[in-house]
This record gives C-alpha cells, structure tokens and sequence, in this order.
C-alpha cells in the first residue's frame, strides 16, 4: 500500500510539471500582456512612470526575456517562496487576493457538496432498487431536466422571482451594511441568510448527475449474484443491500470523488458571476477577461494542481476500500 | 415410508416472471419431495427452470419473478413441551421474501450454493467476513467465536491453511477454492438441507470430482439432505439417491437412480439417457441427441410440454391433454400419457 | 439480466451442430448487421419519449438549416425606438366588425414616458392592429448560401411596422430572428464540435484499442493528462486566449476545438473499450484467420458493430458542446457579438435590472433546454436501443 502510494506521488511530479508549462503557455498566448497595456495607459493619461520600477519589475519577471527564462523565474519563485507573482490591475500579490476569498469559497462549497449527496445518494439508490416505477420515473424525469438547464439559468431565473416577487435582491453574500463590517454575530447571521440559496442553486448543479451515477452503478451490481447469496444467508433485503451492492457501487463514485477538490476552490465560477458572490471564481474571470496573467495563471496552476491531487487522494481511497486494487 | 421422514414437499409449485413482453412460465406445477439425509438429483436441459425452482424454495427470485401459486411444505422438528421432539410445518410459499421467517429459515436451515463461484462471493469483503456474518446472524456468538468457527468450517471444507485464508478476498482463491468457500457459507449454520445449484458446472474435471466427494463426506458427517442440481448424468449416477427429471418449469419423471437408470419411462428421460455416451460403445458411433429446441418461453405447447420434440407422441392426444402424474412402480411417477389410463382422458 | 431477442438473430441451441463449414464468415456477419439495425429500430420505435425528442431535434436543425427563411427581421436590424418591446399575442380572427374575418394581425404599442425615471414603457395597444401574413415579403437572403430569396415564415404586411413576437431586445432588435439566428450558429457548434472530438476519438480510442500494446499505453497516458486538467478553467484560459482581434469566424472555430479538444477523450475512452471487447470477438478473429488485411478488418466488421453506440455517444456528447458554448458566451468568453448564439443572447440577461424590465430575454435559456432535453432523450433512446441486451 505504502509502496502504491508512494509510486503514485512520484507519478505526479511529471504530470505537474507538464501542467505547469502548459498553464505558462496558455497564459503566454495572448498576443500582448496587461503590465505593457498597464504601462501605457498610465502614460497616456499623462501620469509618470518611473522607470527605475518599471526596469525592476521587468527584471523581477523577466519580461523582455526567452519565454523559458520567465517560466524558470516564475516556477522558481512559486516553488521556493510560494509566490505566485501579482496581479498588475490590482497590485496586490496574488496570495493575498486570492486568501481572502478562499475561506468563503470552500464553506460555500463544502455545504453545497454536502447537501449533494444527501440528495442524491439517497435518490440514486431508491431508483435503481425501484426501477421503473413511478417514484424512478419522476426522479429519472427532474434528473434529465436538471441536466439540461444550465444552472446559471436556474440562478437567473431564481434571482428574477425573488427580485420580481418578493422585492429581495439575492445576488452577494452580505447586505450592503455588513459587507466591510468586521466579523460578529450579526454578520454571521447575514452571511447564512443570505447563503442558503447560492448552495442551494450550487448543490443541484451536481445533483442530477450524482443521481443518475449512483443509479446506473447501482443497477450494474443489483444483478450480481453476490447480492442474492447475501440475501440467502437471511440478510433482510435492506442490510443485504447497503452492505454488499450500495457498498460496491460506490468504487466508482469514490474514484472521482477527489476531484471535488478543485471545485470547492473555483466554487461554481458561472453561478457566483451571476449572484455576484465575493468568491474565486469571478476573479478568475475578471483576471482571464482583463489578461491579468499571474492571477489568471495562479487560478489555472492551483486548480489543476488540485485536480492531480483529488486524483491521488481518489486513487488511494480507492485501493483502501478496494482489495482489488490494493493487491494488484 | 414413514411421513414423519420427509423433510420438505413441493406441491404444484409455479413461479412466474412477468415481464412487458409476457409472462415466462419459469416454473409451472413443479412436485417433489425430499427426505432427511438423502439426495435428490435434478436434472434437466438449460432453462427448463431448475434454478428458480431452487430460489423458491429459498423465496430469493428476483422481480419480476413471483411464486404465484403452490406450496413449499418445510418439516421442521422442534423441542416440544414434553421433552421429545415435535414435528411442525411450515409453508414456505406462504411467507413474504422479506418476512422474519423466512429470513431464519434462510441460511439456517436450508442453505444455498450457487452456479457462478466466480462471482457468488461480493469482491470487496473478505471471505471471513462474509462467512462469520451468516453465523453471527443466526446465532448468539460474539465476532471472535464466529471468525474461530469460520475457520473450523473452512478446515472442514478442506480448504488448507483456513487460519491465513479466512482473511482473504475472493479473488486472491482458485475457483476451486472459492467454491469450498461457498459450501463453508452454507454449511456453517448446519441446515436441514442444503440445495446446490451446478456447484462444479465452473470447475475442471478433478477439482470437480473433489468437491463431490467432499459433499458427500459432509452429508455423512452432518446428516443433512441435498438438492443437487446439475446436468450431467454420470454426477447423478455417483451421487444420488433419488432422481426428478424436469422439463419446461415441469417434473415430468421421478424415482429412485436406479429405476430411473435402468427402466426410464418418460421419452425425454429415455432421450437424456441415450445422449450419454456409453463406453465399449461402437466406435465413432453418432451419440443420439434429442431432435429440435426447447419452446419458447412465452409460448408454451398445449398440453404435454414435451410433445413437440417427442417421438413417441400420440397425435391428437399429447397436443392437448396435460398429463396427470402418475405412479408406475414404489416412488417411480411420470408424467406421460402413454402411462396414463386413458379412458380418464378421451 | 436476459431479455427476449429476435428468434431469428439468436442461433438456435440445437446440440446437434455436426455440419462445420458452414456459410463464409463474411455472409454471416453481413446478416449480423443488418439484423442488428432492424433490432435497434424496433427497440428505439418503443420508446416514445425518445421518438418524440428526435422529431424535435430534427424540426430545430431544419430551423437552423433554413434560419433566413424563419426570421422575421435581420437579427442586426435594431430600432432604437422600440427598446425593450414587449412580446405580442398573434390573433388570427379579426372580430371588430362584428362578423369573424380570417385576417392575422397583432395590436400595436402605445409608449408612455414615465416623467420621473425617463424611462420609456410600452403597453400594447388594443386600437392599433399591425397585419401580417404567413409567406411575406421580408429582407432579402440566399436560401442555404445558394438560392436568392425574400419570402419568410411569417412577417408583417408593412415592413416597417414594430413586430415583436417574443419582445425586443436593448437596440430594438427582434429576439425571435436572434433566436432563430443563434439557433444555427449554437446547434452547429454542437455538431462541428462532436465531429472534431470523434475523428479525434476514433482515430486515437481506434489505434489504442487495435493495437494495444505500447501505443495505448502512449495514448493512454496522454488522455489520462488531459482528463487530470481541471475543465472549466481551461476553456476559460483557452478561450480568453483568443485575440480580441480575430473575425467572429476565427473565434468560431477557435470556441469549437477549444470544446472538442476537451471532449474527444470520453469518446476516445468508449471507442476504446468498444474495440477491445470487439477484438476478441469469434467473427474478427474467424477474419482475421481467413487472412483479411487489417484497414479492411476494421471497416468491414468493427466498425459497423459499434457504430450504433458511437452514434448514441456522440448524441449524448452534443448537448454537453451546447451547454459549454452557452456559459462560456454567457461569461463573455465564448462567442462575441456580432455573432449570435444562444449564449450571447443570453449575456444580454447577466444582470437583474435588464432581466427585471425584459424578462423575456431569458426566452433564449428556454431554447437551450429544449434542445438539450430532447438531445439527452434521444442520445439515452439509442443507447437503450443499441444494446438489446442491456438495461
Ligand atoms: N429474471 C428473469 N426474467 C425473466 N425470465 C427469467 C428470469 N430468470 C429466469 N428466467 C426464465 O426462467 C426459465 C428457467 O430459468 P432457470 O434459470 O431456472 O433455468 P435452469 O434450468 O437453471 O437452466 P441452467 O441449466 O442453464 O442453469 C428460463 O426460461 C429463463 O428464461
Ligand atoms: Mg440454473
């Protein structure tokens, strides 16, 4: 075990480094980058520009260098010091911007993934058991219209009703009084009031699909004869079925579940864009828009990093849980 | 035979699916019986229901499938007030699939082995752990005494080193091995009868010849009946006490191996038997097989099943009269018109 | 769990096969196929859900095919006086001389100028009757690109008149012509970018699969790269990497294989799969020993066998093309004006106060559902469908 584990850490290294230069390659694109733009505008509206710090910052970055020595500046210093560069618009280190709204990203994430699963695991089991009747046929129904409206729409929509009907604004996470208030219980009390609907809108982002997973992995195993051995033992149906299927089912499930990981950080970017949540995700969006490239290229690198991380962990859940692997 | 002898009756039991495109009748008026201690060989060709027969006795079939009608007569002896044992039965067919009852019938007093040892076991736990569930479930044993008596079945299913085995997962086991680890299941609450499902269809020739003989060593030694379900006629011969030729979801003859053997009467088990091949027979003699398929499961012959494959069928007769059972010597009873008086009939 | 088949496709279990020559492989696996199509129609006909969904899927590309004709206005013909017009209700009967007259028309506007916020609001106006007639006389187009022509589905008597089916837009523009518009350009992203990801798929998951060996480790592994990059902030990097500068049909085919360049590894995946389940099957290697060259192996037998899954594959893989192209046009990343796709439309939705005094602008959404509903019952109709053994 402790070997597979460390021969799949070792396998990373590669992978990460091939995303690293990939990321500096996406982000490299685009003819043009934002610190020139940046330099010129302020020269255009007339303010000077010392050059002494214009010269230190091209240096600092190597600007003006082989693409390969700025990768090798901007890796090295992400390597040793964890300095991911700044962003030019808003001239503040990246660490720094993206620490603030991190905190409030996973919270909202983790509450929305979790009112995932209590949904869906429950309803993916219930219609594999019960398929085709009336209760799977319903279920089965809403999952395919789940699948189908982009929930940036349900959001829309939602945020359409509340304003029209009940004269409530849901986009943001704090009422204007509160949102540079520091932290009491008040403010804590208006964070939850006005979080319960982006997880809600969030949490059913992934539900249907969780749903139908879980129901099509559950089907495959209902007709395996280990299930009916377990039941002429005289389990009851029901512990038959949560300890032999349900609990086979899962592997799948489980094999994916560390990429979750990446997504409790970006924390459904489309859906916080239109609530305007203060959350990664429409920074992102502002960074790639505006080609702040360290920040957009930070998000990128953290958030693919992230994702070969949830690998791993789903990898090494897998072989826990899994004698067939573990032994391979 | 004293009644008090028999261990369970099937009577007239029909089990059907009921599927969208129509109702297969899997099984359709099945009869037997079978006493304590012996064993009762089923054979028949593929699909003529043997399988779901053995899950309604074990109220384990699969919906669609339902019993719809029939009864499942188990004889249990229990301590009565007197000191003695008192005999009480219990219909088998009545009770729910999910009911209490069946559930402690099930796993202790009859047990099951099943066709695939490949996959009968659930891959992700440990054949230890799925043993000793059976006998925690059925008896008040704490975890450490059912994992010692796992290991003491296993040891006596034959399987070497139980100590170091009981904790492995199925697929770390040969075929062979799993399969002792299916009959160590079954066998690890001591049932009345233990009902095995082509347990050595999956296995080579030798390791096959072993679990039989290992069957038979445990039927002695615990006392036990079985219902032995297979297809091949020479394990009949070696194991049998008593044979039931089924076809299409019917028991169509039944008596003892040797009146079966040596006087058949039905012309399906006269077909079966010529379609074994016989040694110091002619060489490169054609072996005999019987002429076209088995029917279609959604339509089923009019009257005898067997009349459309049947060489010995009486024209306007077996295409319509379902014949009745009838005895034709001590424990020997077909089903076949030719046997049957037929002034009943016409 | 077994399911009836056709009789005549399943070979009977006599146990008297005695005659071993029997007909050449090539013949029997040419009465497979065409057994196994009639199959996959008779179980596909069942499905009623399914049937239905395809019939919609066809009506919304002939739409996108002959968008000209159904569009009432050019999608870029704005009237600032008539922002933000509310959709019309069509009456086909006119009733105001007493006697019903078979004479469509949809009542007018009347603007009021709120004094206090200067807004303009728009109130139909029941006094004023705009005519219009199916088959009129609208702008001028090439049907296809090819055929001149100026007629359309519907459109009103006096060109110049406001006709507004589904309300208009912030410049006045008709949003039923840009839908219409949009349709096209988001339906054929779908399309285009499902063909690139299955060349893509089936040319890599094809050799993987055949081959085995080192060439699937290689390619292996390299799917298994692009799977472990995170997706949605890849497109967006990918697609804001675009040049602002590029023409609207640059930027086109740049948003399609930036999709497909991410989703050609789960077809590659199924293909895969398909080819090493199929490469161990009793006709290819009965072909393979008769000596058939292997380009000829694999057009002749493995592809036919599952090229019904492919099809239910990439059906299913479109609706995930539409959506993507939809948020990413909606975050400003995918598609720019003045191209049309459903998800520019609907960027024109972003914030409340636009939705709160249009809401029809979210109509477009609605577009995107239907599309991607019925796609999704008509992908899981085939897929039931192509495997007759399967649930
Ligand atoms: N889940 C099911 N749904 C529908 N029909 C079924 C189902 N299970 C079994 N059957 C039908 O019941 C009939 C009897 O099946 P059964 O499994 O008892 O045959 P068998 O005699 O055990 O055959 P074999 O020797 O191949 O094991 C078959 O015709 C089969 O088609
Ligand atoms: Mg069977």
């Amino acid at each position: 075990m402790l070997q597979y584990i460390a021969r799949r850490v070792l396998m990373m290294i590669p992978t990460l480094f091939a995303i690293s230069v990939v990321t500096f390659i996406i982000i490299q694109l685009p003819p043009g980058d934002f610190f020139t733009t940046y330099i010129s505008n302020l020269a255009a509206m007339g303010e000077s520009v010392d050059q002494t710090v214009v010269e230190a910052i091209k240096k600092e970055y190597g600007f003006g260098e082989p693409i390969y020595v700025q990768y090798g500046k901007w890796i090295w210093k992400i390597i040793t010091q964890g300095d991911f560069g700044r962003s030019f618009q808003r001239g503040r280190p990246v660490t720094e911007l993206i620490g603030d709204r991190l905190a409030l990203t996973v919270v909202l994430s983790l509450f929305a993934l979790i009112i995932t699963w209590v949904i869906a695991f429950p309803i993916g089991i219930y219609s594999a058991v019960r398929q085709y009747s009336i209760g799977d046929y319903i279920f089965t129904f809403l999952g395919f219209i789940g699948l189908a409206v982009p929930s940036f729409l349900i959001a829309l929509v939602l945020m359409y009703i509340a304003f029209k009907y009940f004269n409530q604004s849901v986009g943001g996470l704090f009422s204007p009084e509160f949102v540079d208030a520091p932290w009491n219980l008040a403010k804590l009390r208006d964070l939850l009031n006005h979080l319960w609907i982006p997880t809600i809108i969030i949490a059913l982002e992934g539900t249907a699909g969780l749903i139908r997973v879980m129901r099509a992995n559950l089907l495959d195993e209902l007709h395996k004869p280990y299930y009916t051995t377990a039941k002429a033992k005289g389990l009851s149906e029901f512990q038959a079925l949560i300890q032999y299927p349900v609990r086979v089912a899962l592997n799948p499930w489980i094999s994916s579940v560390g990429w979750v990981l990446p997504g409790l950080v970006s924390g459904a970017t489309i859906i916080s864009v239109v609530l305007s949540l203060p959350t990664t995700g429409p920074m992102q969006l502002q960074a790639l828009l505006n080609q702040d490239m360290y920040l957009a290229g930070s998000f990128v690198l953290l958030l693919s990093a992230l994702t070969v991380i949830g690998t791993l962990i789903s990898d090494i859940l897998l072989a826990w849980i899994d004698p067939r692997i573990r032994y391979q | 035979m004293a009644s008090d002898d028999k261990l369970i009756e099937v009577k007239n039991l029909k089990t059907h699916f009921f599927l969208d495109q129509g109702v297969v009748k899997a099984v359709d008026g099945v009869d037997f019986e079978i006493r304590r201690g012996e064993t009762l060989c089923i054979v028949g060709e593929s699909g003529c229901g043997k399988s779901i027969t053995a899950r309604s006795i074990m109220q384990i079939v699969d919906p669609p499938g339902r019993i719809v009608s029939g009864e499942i007569l188990l004889h249990r002896r229990i301590a009565g007030d007197s000191g003695g044992q008192v005999e009480d039965v219990i219909d088998l067919a009545k009770l729910g699939p999910n009911s209490r009852e069946i559930r402690s019938i099930r796993g202790k007093e009859v047990a099951m082995i099943f066709q695939e040892p490949m996959t009968s076991l659930s891959p992700v736990h440990t054949i230890g752990h799925q043993i000793s569930q059976a006998i925690t479930l059925h008896n008040k044993v704490t975890k450490a005494e059912a994992r010692q008596q796992t290991i003491e079945t296993l040891r006596l299913v034959g399987l070497p080193k139980p100590e170091l085995r009981v904790d492995s997962y199925p697929f770390q086991l040969s075929g062979g091995m799993r399969q002792r680890a299916m009959i160590a299941m079954a066998l690890s609450c001591h049932p009345n009868l233990l009902i095995a499902d082509e347990p050595t269809t999956a296995l080579d020739v030798t390791t096959q010849a072993q679990i039989l003989d290992l069957m038979l060593g445990l039927q002695e030694k615990l006392g036990m009946a079985i219902m032995f379900i297979t297809h091949d006629l020479g394990v009949v011969a070696e194991i049998a006490d008593r044979v039931a030729v089924m076809y299409l979801g019917l028991v169509v003859e039944s008596g003892d191996v040797y009146t079966i053997f040596s006087e058949p009467k039905h012309p399906y088990t006269r077909a079966l038997l010529r379609s074994i091949p016989q040694v110091g027979g002619k060489v490169r003699q054609r072996l005999d097989s019987i002429r076209g398929m088995v029917p279609d499961p959604y339509n089923r012959p009019q009257g005898c099943p067997f009349h459309t494959r049947c060489t010995e069928k009486i024209a306007g007769l077996c295409n319509r009269v379902l014949p009745e059972r009838v005895t034709i010597g001590e424990g020997h009873e077909v089903r076949c018109l030719l046997y049957s008086d037929r002034g009943d009939i016409a | 769990m077994s399911q009836p088949t056709d009789p005549a496709a399943m070979p009977g279990q006599t146990p008297d096969i005695t005659a071993s020559e029997e007909a050449p492989q090539e013949v029997e696996a040419k009465i497979m196929v065409a057994s196994q199509w009639k199959l996959i129609w008779w179980k596909f006909r069942r499905h009623k859900l399914a049937m239905i969904s395809g019939i919609i899927v066809i009506a919304i590309y002939f739409v996108a095919a002959f968008a000209e004709f159904f569009e009432v206005f050019p999608p870029d013909q704005y009237a600032a006086r008539y922002t933000y017009a509310p959709p019309q209700t069509i009456h086909l009967i006119d009733m105001s001389d007493g006697t019903p007259r078979l004479a469509p028309y949809v009542n007018g506007y009347k603007v009021t100028i709120d004094s206090f916020s200067l807004r303009r609001t728009f109130v139909v106006d029941p006094e004023q009757k705009i005519p219009f007639r199916f088959f009129a006389k609208g702008f001028e187009y090439k049907l296809l690109g090819i055929i001149p022509w100026d007629r359309h589905l519907i459109g009103p008597v006096n060109p110049e008149d406001p006709f507004y089916l589904l309300g208009a837009d912030a410049l006045g523009r008709d949003l039923l012509s840009r839908m219409i518009a949009g349709g096209r350009i988001s339906m054929s992203i779908g399309l285009l970018g499902v063909a690139i990801s299955l060349i893509l798929g089936i040319l890599l998951g094809g050799l993987s699969g055949y081959y085995g060996g080192a060439v699937d480790n290689i390619i292996q592994r390299i799917i298994e790269f692009l799977r472990s990059l995170p997706t949605i902030p890849l497109w967006m990097s990918l697609a804001a990497a675009l040049p602002i500068t590029w023409p609207p049909l640059y930027v086109y085919f740049g948003i399609t294989i930036i999709l497909s360049f991410i989703g050609w590894t789960g077809l590659a995946r199924v293909v895969r799969g398909r080819f090493l389940a199929l490469r161990e099957e009793d006709f290819v290697l009965a072909a393979r020993l008769d000596g058939a060259p292997q380009i000829y192996l694999i057009m002749r037998h493995m592809v036919p066998s599952f090229l019904s899954h492919i099809i239910a594959s990439i059906t299913l893989a479109i609706p995930g093309m539409i959506l993507s192209e939809t948020a990413l046009s909606f975050l400003g990343l995918g598609l720019r004006p003045p191209v049309v796709s459903w998800g520019v439309l609907l960027q024109d939705a972003q914030n409340i106060r636009a939705v709160s005094t249009a809401p029809w602008l979210l109509i477009p959404g609605l577009a995107v559902v239907i599309a991607v509903l019925s796609l999704n019952f008509l992908g899981d109709g085939l897929r039931d469908a192509a495997d007759p053994y399967g649930r």
